[in-house]
C-alpha cells in the first residue's frame, strides 16, 4: 500500500455551475467551472461546502465524474431522501449559481496508470461515478489497458453514465439488474456474488487490478466473492459510502 | 466569511450543544464504514499485538494475553473526516498506557499498523494519559470485522482515520512518518476541532 505524496494546501474555491441536468430520476449531473483547478487523477473526489445566510455550513465529499483531460469538473449526485446536501444539489442548484468546492482529494482509489494488467471495475448504483472519470480518461488517452466494468443497477432507468458507457471496442460493460430488467433482457440479473463474478469478471489468472465502489453492503458482498474466487486482496481497492444500519 | 449559498438553509443535524466540531454533521444511529480495501478476517489464534520500533525491547500479546489485560468501558464522540460525527459511542478496550507502561523509549511519534497494510501516524503523547485505547468491543458485543474487529485503535480526539481498524501493533518512531492516508494529502495530525482534514489545514 505505497502512496504518492500529495502536498500543498487545498483551498476553497468558488465554482460556477455551468449546467445541472437530470442524469436519472434520482441523480443530477452538475458541471462546474473553477477559477484555479490544479487537475486531478481519475477516481479522486472533491469536498463541497454549502453555507446558509446565518453562517451555518454543511460539507460532503463527492467523486469526480469527469476525466482530468477536460477543464470543467463534473459531479453526479444522487438524491438521498433523508439527506441534507444532496437534496439541495439535486433540487435547488441551477446554472450560474456559485458554490464552494475544494480538491482534488484522495489518490488511492484511482485509475492504475502504467500497468500491463487488465482492470476490472465493479460498481453498485451511483458507485459508478468515479469509474466514469476513469473510463473517459482511458478513452481520451487511448490507453491500451484492457478494462471491464460490471455494473449492478436496480433498473434500466437508473443507469448513470450512458455517454461514458456507450459501446466501443476497447470497453466491455456487463450490466446486472437487481430489481427490474428491461424487456427482452437476456443478460445477468440479481446481485453480484461469486457466480456472477466467475462468469463476467476478469479471471483470477489474468491478475487484474480490481476496483469496487458502491454502498457498504455491496462492497462487502463483492469483496467476499472476489476473495473466495482467489483474487489477491492486495490488488483490490474499495470505496464505499453509506452506513451499516443501526447495528454495526 | 464563507460564500453564502443561494437557497441553502440546511437541516442542522448538529447533535448535543457544543459537541459537534465545525463542518461536521450528526449521523444519528447510522455507523458509516469506509475502508481502502477488502475487510481482513484474521483468526484469533493467529492474532497478536506488538509494540516495536524505537523501544528497549519488543513487546507482544497474543489474543488470550490481550484479553487478560484490564478492559474498561469507554463512551466517546467520534468524528470522521468525511464530515459525519457520532455521539456517545460505547466501546470496550485496553488503554494504550497499559501496553506502553514498561516501555523505555526516546520516541515522540508512532505508526499504528494493521492487517491489510493500513498505517497511520500519531504523536506518542496523543495515545497516552487515557486518550487512546485498543478496543475489541462495541455496544456490549465483540467488535465486528467491518468496524475493525477483532481489535482497532480508538483515538476519539482525532479524526477517525487515525483510529486504525484491524490494528496489530504500534511502531514507535523518533520522527513523524506519514501513514497511509497522510501520504495521500490528509493532515498529519487531524484535530477535528481545528478542521485539520488535509495537509496545510
Amino acid at each position: 500500500m505505497e502512496g504518492t505524496a500529495v502536498r500543498g494546501r487545498l483551498t476553497w474555491q468558488v465554482a460556477t455551475v455551468v449546467a445541472a441536468t437530470w442524469e436519472t430520476p434520482q441523480t443530477k449531473r452538475i458541471r462546474f467551472a473553477l477559477p484555479d483547478w490544479p487537475g486531478h487523477s481519475a477516481g479522486q473526489h472533491v469536498d463541497v461546502r454549502l453555507t446558509a445566510e446565518d453562517g451555518y455550513t454543511a460539507q460532503r465529499s463527492y467523486s469526480i465524474a469527469s476525466p482530468p483531460e477536460v477543464p470543467e469538473v463534473e459531479l453526479v449526485v444522487e438524491r438521498l431522501a433523508d439527506g441534507e446536501v444532496s437534496p439541495f444539489l439535486t433540487g435547488e442548484l441551477r446554472a450560474d449559481d456559485l458554490i464552494e468546492l475544494r480538491g482534488p482529494i484522495g489518490g488511492w482509489f484511482v485509475w492504475p496508470e502504467h500497468t500491463d494488467a487488465p482492470v476490472q471495475l465493479i460498481a453498485g448504483g451511483s458507485g459508478v461515478v468515479p469509474f466514469l472519470a476513469m473510463l473517459a480518461h482511458q478513452r481520451l488517452t487511448a490507453a491500451s489497458t484492457p478494462v471491464r466494468l460490471l455494473y449492478s443497477v436496480r433498473s434500466d432507468t437508473e443507469i448513470i453514465g450512458r455517454p461514458e458507457l456507450a459501446p466501443r471496442p476497447d470497453l466491455d460493460v456487463t450490466y446486472t439488474f437487481t430489481r427490474a430488467a428491461p424487456d427482452g433482457w437476456t443478460g445477468p440479473t440479481g446481485r453480484i456474488g461469486e457466480a456472477l463474478l466467475a462468469a463476467h469478471a476478469v479471471p483470477v489468472a489474468h491478475r487484474p487490478h480490481v476496483l469496487v465502489c458502491g454502498p457498504t453492503a455491496f462492497v462487502e458482498a463483492v469483496s467476499r466473492g472476489l476473495l473466495d474466487l482467489g483474487h489477491d486482496p492486495a490488488r483490490i481497492k474499495t470505496e464505499r459510502y453509506g452506513g451499516m444500519g443501526e447495528t454495526p | 466569511m464563507a460564500l453564502v449559498t443561494r437557497g441553502f438553509t440546511g437541516r442542522r443535524r448538529s447533535g448535543p450543544p457544543g459537541r459537534l466540531p465545525p463542518g461536521q454533521h450528526d449521523v444519528g444511529r447510522d455507523f458509516p464504514v469506509l475502508t481502502a480495501g477488502p475487510v481482513p478476517h484474521t483468526k484469533l489464534d493467529r492474532w497478536d499485538f506488538r509494540v516495536d520500533g524505537h523501544v528497549d525491547e519488543v513487546r507482544g500479546w497474543n489474543w488470550r494475553e490481550f484479553q487478560a489485560l484490564p478492559h474498561e468501558q469507554i463512551t466517546v464522540d467520534i468524528h470522521c473526516v468525511t464530515s459525519w460525527s457520532k455521539f456517545d459511542t460505547h466501546w470496550t478496550g485496553v488503554r494504550v498506557d497499559r501496553l506502553l507502561e514498561h516501555v523505555q523509549t526516546a520516541a515522540e511519534y508512532l505508526v499504528a499498523f494493521s492487517d491489510g497494510g493500513y498505517t497511520t501516524n500519531l504523536p506518542l503523547a496523543d495515545v497516552l494519559d487515557g486518550k487512546a485505547w485498543i478496543v475489541d468491543g462495541y455496544d456490549g458485543r465483540p467488535l465486528l470485522a467491518e468496524h475493525g474487529g477483532p481489535a482497532r485503535l480508538l483515538v476519539p480526539h482525532l479524526y477517525f482515520w487515525k483510529s486504525a481498524k484491524w490494528v496489530r501493533g504500534l511502531t514507535l518512531t523518533l520522527a513523524d512518518q506519514p501513514g497511509f492516508w497522510e501520504k495521500f494529502g490528509y493532515h498529519e495530525y487531524g484535530d477535528p476541532w481545528k478542521e485539520q482534514r488535509y495537509a496545510g489545514d
